[in-house]
């Protein structure tokens, strides 16, 4: 599957499907995702991420993917509903 | 209250008569077989499924999922497949797979083995408490002699440990590691032992699942509710701190599981991640998931304490999450951090003249915007959450006594049973 084979409008509806999930395990309360995407995540009071359990919605795409791979304990993922 | 129980002539019926789990002396393979005959295999793997969910068999090892779809999942998978019989037994209060295990357990094994065809499964085992009954394992033994198991099945003993029978920490025991959840998905029934798709059943859902293949879903349903059939292994806490384990059709009303005279100030329904009602209201209740999750609270296990008028709920309750934060698999970092906060505001709560502070911090912790809640891989901070939100909300007016500096409890000794030494150590997982 490669972009450029896909219409933006398809592209676009599979974002809007897609939620940020932290596997809490992983999830060692670092706190960069916070900081890059704080219109989604904050952190409660021992650090760790509370995440907005809704669609991320398409003007925020690349700021929860940039999110994602900034994770260093690769805690966070999108996951597809 | 009303409720859904069926009405008087159904329950006349040979069907409904209880108990059809626990026999009134422990079997062994010859009564066994004098009393239920073989193993009645339907001969082809999928079988059995349509008949169990006729039955409307739910799990009874405590969350309650549909048996069907679980044996579903697993018997469309390919490959290797594993089903587990379940009797760990990890919640401390809970007594009744360990009577199960003893008195009837060829049921159980019966259970396993038509689990196994049903899914297709060429690898089964049994993961039993620890110290596991001498009855099983006389059983195993015996069926191994007789030829009777085309499933061999192994045998794995629990750590003493209050999540060692969630299914992912059981899976990860199997697989030789400690007994510690994981994150899902995948569940266990697509990805479970050694990556194999898994059937982890409760050892009462396997007994279930043995009377159903040979009584049919008719019978089954029987007693019960509509919604939620058959009949249910309970542990039940006395006021007078006898314990019983009783076999209850779901729907009966709780005050019908009463049987002793002191007084009782409350139940608990679900055991330690389940949900405290205030008397006399809860035992107007009826023993099913429909009735009391309108009360913020579901069968669960089956564990039932009615806790005495003369002790205070509050030191219960702080006694109970202190062991709930000790056994935190401590993975997560919302129920690492929040259980023993939650635990020691509890501890406070429980004593004379609790500061203000404490009371807006646990509010914080499990109120409606609880900072813990739904946030670990598994259900433990959710159950702990439960736990606490209503002891505080059915134990307010002892709060108000404490923070007047009085206490209205006139015995002080411990009423929950809980293990003897809260372990400490990180290596007793296994």
């Amino acid at each position: 599957m490669t972009d450029t084979k896909e219409t933006k409008e398809t592209k676009a509806a599979k974002e809007t499907k897609e939620t940020l999930v932290v596997n809490p395990i992983d999830c060692t309360g670092h706190g960069v995702c916070a900081e890059l995407l704080p219109e989604l995540i904050s952190a409660d009071e021992w650090g760790y991420p509370i995440v907005d359990p809704r669609p991320v919605p398409p003007q925020l795409d690349r700021e929860a993917r940039r999110a994602v791979a900034a994770c260093p304990a690769l805690a966070l993922k999108l996951m597809r509903r | 209250m009303t409720t859904t129980v069926n009405e008087p002539a159904a329950r006349q019926t040979a069907a409904a008569a209880l108990p059809r789990l626990l026999p009134a002396a422990p079997e062994d393979l010859r009564a066994h077989l004098a009393r239920y005959g073989p193993t009645p295999y339907r001969g082809q793997t999928g079988l059995l499924i349509g008949d169990l969910e006729a039955s409307g068999l739910t799990g009874r090892g405590g969350a309650g999922f549909p048996v069907y779809r679980k044996l579903a999942i697993v018997a469309q998978a390919r490959g290797r497949k594993v089903v587990v019989a379940n009797g760990a037994e990890s919640e401390p209060a809970s007594r009744k797979d360990e009577v199960l295990l003893r008195a009837a357990p060829n049921l159980v094994l019966d259970g396993l083995q038509l689990a196994a065809e049903a899914t297709g499964a060429t690898e089964a085992h049994l993961y039993t408490h620890h110290g596991a009954t001498p009855e099983i394992l006389r059983a195993l033994a015996e069926r191994a002699a007789a030829g009777l198991d085309p499933v061999t099945v192994t045998i794995t003993q629990a750590p003493p440990r209050f999540l060692a029978g969630q299914e992912s920490a059981l899976v990860n025991r199997l697989g030789g590691g400690p007994a510690r959840p994981t994150f899902q998905p995948p569940r266990v029934t697509e990805h479970g032992l050694h990556g194999a798709p898994t059937l982890v059943q409760n050892v009462e859902t396997l007994a279930h699942i043995a009377l159903i293949a040979r009584y049919g879903p008719r019978w089954f349903r029987a007693v019960g509710t509509s919604a939620e059939p058959g009949s249910m292994l309970t542990t039940v806490y006395q006021p007078d701190g006898k314990c019983r384990v009783i076999e209850t059709e779901i729907g009966a009303p709780l005050n019908t599981l009463l049987t002793s005279a002191p007084q009782a100030q409350a139940w608990l329904v679900g055991g330690y991640h389940g949900t405290w009602l205030p008397l006399p209201q809860a035992a107007a209740l009826t023993l099913d998931n429909g009735t009391l999750r309108k009360y913020g609270a579901a069968v669960g296990a089956g564990v039932l304490a009615a806790l005495p008028s003369d002790r205070c709920g509050l030191a219960e309750a702080a006694r109970v999450v202190r062991y709930l934060a000790a056994e935190s698999a401590g993975q997560c970092g919302p129920c690492l951090n929040g259980l023993p906060r939650i635990a020691a505001a509890l501890a406070e709560l429980a004593g004379p003249r609790p500061r203000r502070q404490v009371r807006a911090d646990v509010e914080r912790w499990v109120g409606p915007q609880s900072l813990v809640e739904g946030r670990g891989a598994c259900h433990h901070p959710d159950g702990t959450v439960r736990f606490v939100r209503s002891a505080l909300t059915v134990f307010a007016p002892e709060l108000s006594r404490h923070e007047k500096g009085q206490c209205s409890a006139t015995n002080h000794r411990p009423f929950l049973p809980l293990p003897d030494g809260i372990p400490t150590s990180e290596d007793d997982w296994t």
